[in-house]
């Protein structure tokens, strides 16, 4: 009877340590998801008439149920976000975020609308007094992937999938390090 | 055991050692080889490879001889020795002399490997005073290359991409940078490989000395597709040279025809316009490869693809399956759409 515990202990002893590598090697599981790419364009789940700016509608039928951006869950789509938006010169009206020609996108204030789609609608249909559109221009996937950049400039995205740091020299916080702000909805017209 | 056990193994042997010295000859010569130079700097390296080569084969030679005179010594006279515990003086010498001249000759023979690399390092390294002709920028990008030609005349300058066209005979200068991550320019037949490296400009001269089409590579893993990110040097005669870069200069051709001018439209509406500029039209944008005279290049893709029709087109529709993860997005254009714009952008010789 001995024999067997001492036996057991040993066999429970013998693998403990597999067993805690094992747990702790499953903790980085989840990060996989984080980097993960996808090459070929995936279909587009938004559409202007997804977007919505108020409680009046026509006819029937409850509100439209908010789209979830695909590219808010991963790292790598938002850090493609921060590329296209230096290459695609958003940065030209925008700056890097703090606004001058167009309205700035690293504050509470949100003119048309923080949800994804509604910043969708804004880069592919444009908005008046200088935002042109889009439309055609930028593929949907990149649309989605700038999409979750502007968001991620205001702190609205995770922690682990908001862009770290600039490879150059940084005039502000990274985005990961900026502080979530509640969106305030605005009628100010853009200055 | 039998003859034939022991025969395959060696069978097996034999083919493996044929097939490492045909894969070796095969390798000789070829546009992207750096013992075969066409050029000082190429051939500069490849007397020092063949040097060391020589050497460290001969050296390998002598020590496998050795090895195994001294293993079928030992197998003949093992059985009858006795052991030895106080080895005569004479011995002594004998062993003592042979350690001693052996490192020796081993120190000599370094020695001559460090004179020789520090001599072509040098000579390398060495910038040649005549050589204030043709000036060439290239930067590296994920995953292709630019080439910018320097002048004194503005008018003379101009960008393209992926192929390199140099006059023979004549030193060209390259500055190297970096656009994202660090690249390596090699050109094997021509000359030894330089990193380029953002927000820094390296420097080196580059002769071709005989006409020719070489093919270089980057030499420094930069990203997935780090493998097909290749270029062309196009060695020519200067007069050959001096038309393409007459050519070079010039603004795009017009659109001619009707699918052309179609394929200028869907060109300027559509994601191409984002990335790609083409001189002489609105297209000004400079994220992607200068597509002024797209026609007049061998290869697509940073040398993916050879430049034909077919291979624009499905390149141009979905990129992402020649060279997945690159840059240039899926293009979900109609195939009328898709032949005019093929037809526009061959038309740019």
């Amino acid at each position: 009877m001995c024999e067997i515990a001492s036996r057991n202990l040993s066999t429970t002893r013998r693998y403990r340590a597999p067993f805690c590598l094992c747990v702790f090697l499953c903790l980085f599981v989840p990060s996989c998801k984080r980097e993960q790419r996808q090459f070929s364009t995936p279909p587009a789940n938004f559409k202007s008439y997804d977007v919505t700016m108020s409680d009046l509608r026509p006819g029937v039928g409850g509100l439209p149920q908010p789209v979830q951006n695909p590219a808010d869950q991963h790292a790598f789509d938002a850090n493609e976000g921060k590329r296209l938006f230096t290459q695609y010169n958003c940065s030209g009206c925008h700056f890097n975020g703090g606004g001058g020609i167009g309205p700035p996108l690293m504050d509470a204030k949100w003119i048309y609308g923080e949800r994804p789609e509604n910043i969708y609608s804004t880069i592919v249909e444009g908005r008046p007094n200088g935002m042109p559109s889009f439309r055609q221009k930028i593929p949907d996937s990149q649309v989605q992937q700038l999409v979750a950049y502007v968001r991620s400039m205001s702190g609205q995205l995770r922690k682990d999938v908001a862009p770290t740091r600039n490879d150059s020299m940084n005039a502000r916080r990274s985005e990961q390090r900026t502080e979530r702000k509640t969106p305030l909805q605005t009628t100010e017209p853009p200055q | 055991m039998s003859k034939t056990t022991r025969t395959i193994p060696r069978l097996i042997l034999t083919l493996v050692l044929a097939l490492c010295f045909a894969s070796c000859f095969s390798s000789c010569g070829g546009i992207q080889n750096a013992i075969n130079p066409a050029g000082p700097n190429a051939a500069n390296i490849s007397r020092l490879w063949w040097l060391m080569f020589i050497i460290c084969s001969i050296v390998f030679v002598l020590v496998m001889i050795a090895v195994l005179l001294s293993l079928s010594k030992r197998t003949t006279e093992a059985a009858d020795r006795v052991p030895v515990l106080e080895p005569s003086e004479e011995s002594e010498r004998r062993r003592r002399n042979v350690v001693v001249s052996a490192t020796t000759i081993t120190v000599i023979v370094l020695f001559v490997f460090l004179i020789a690399s520090y001599s072509s390092g040098r000579s390398l390294g060495l910038n040649d005073p005549t050589k204030n002709g043709l000036s060439i920028e290239v930067t590296g990008h994920q995953w292709w290359w630019e080439v910018r030609y320097q002048d004194v005349d503005a008018s003379n300058i101009f960008t393209t991409a992926n192929e390199i066209h140099i006059p023979v005979g004549v030193p060209v200068m390259f500055s190297l940078r970096g656009a994202d991550v660090i690249h390596s320019f090699w050109v094997p037949n021509l000359a030894g490989k330089k990193d380029l490296i953002p927000g820094k400009i390296n420097t080196m001269w580059i002769q071709a000395d005989k006409p020719g089409v070489y093919r270089g590579q980057c030499a420094e893993y930069c990203g997935f597709q780090h493998a097909k990110m290749a270029l062309w040097v196009v060695a020519e005669p200067q007069e050959q040279f001096n038309l393409w870069r007459q050519n070079q200069t010039q603004q795009a051709v017009a659109a001619a025809s009707d699918v052309q001018k179609r394929g200028q439209q869907i060109f300027f509406s559509t994601t191409c316009v984002m990335c790609h500029a083409i001189n002489g039209t609105p297209a000004g944008s400079n994220i992607g490869p200068n597509l002024t005279h797209v026609a007049s290049r061998h290869m697509l893709a940073a040398a993916t693809l050879v430049n034909t029709r077919e291979h624009m087109a499905q390149w141009i529709k979905d990129p992402q399956t020649f060279k997945p993860g690159n840059r240039m997005p899926q293009n979900n254009l109609s195939d009328a759409d898709l032949q005019a714009l093929v037809e526009y952008l061959q038309s740019l010789k």
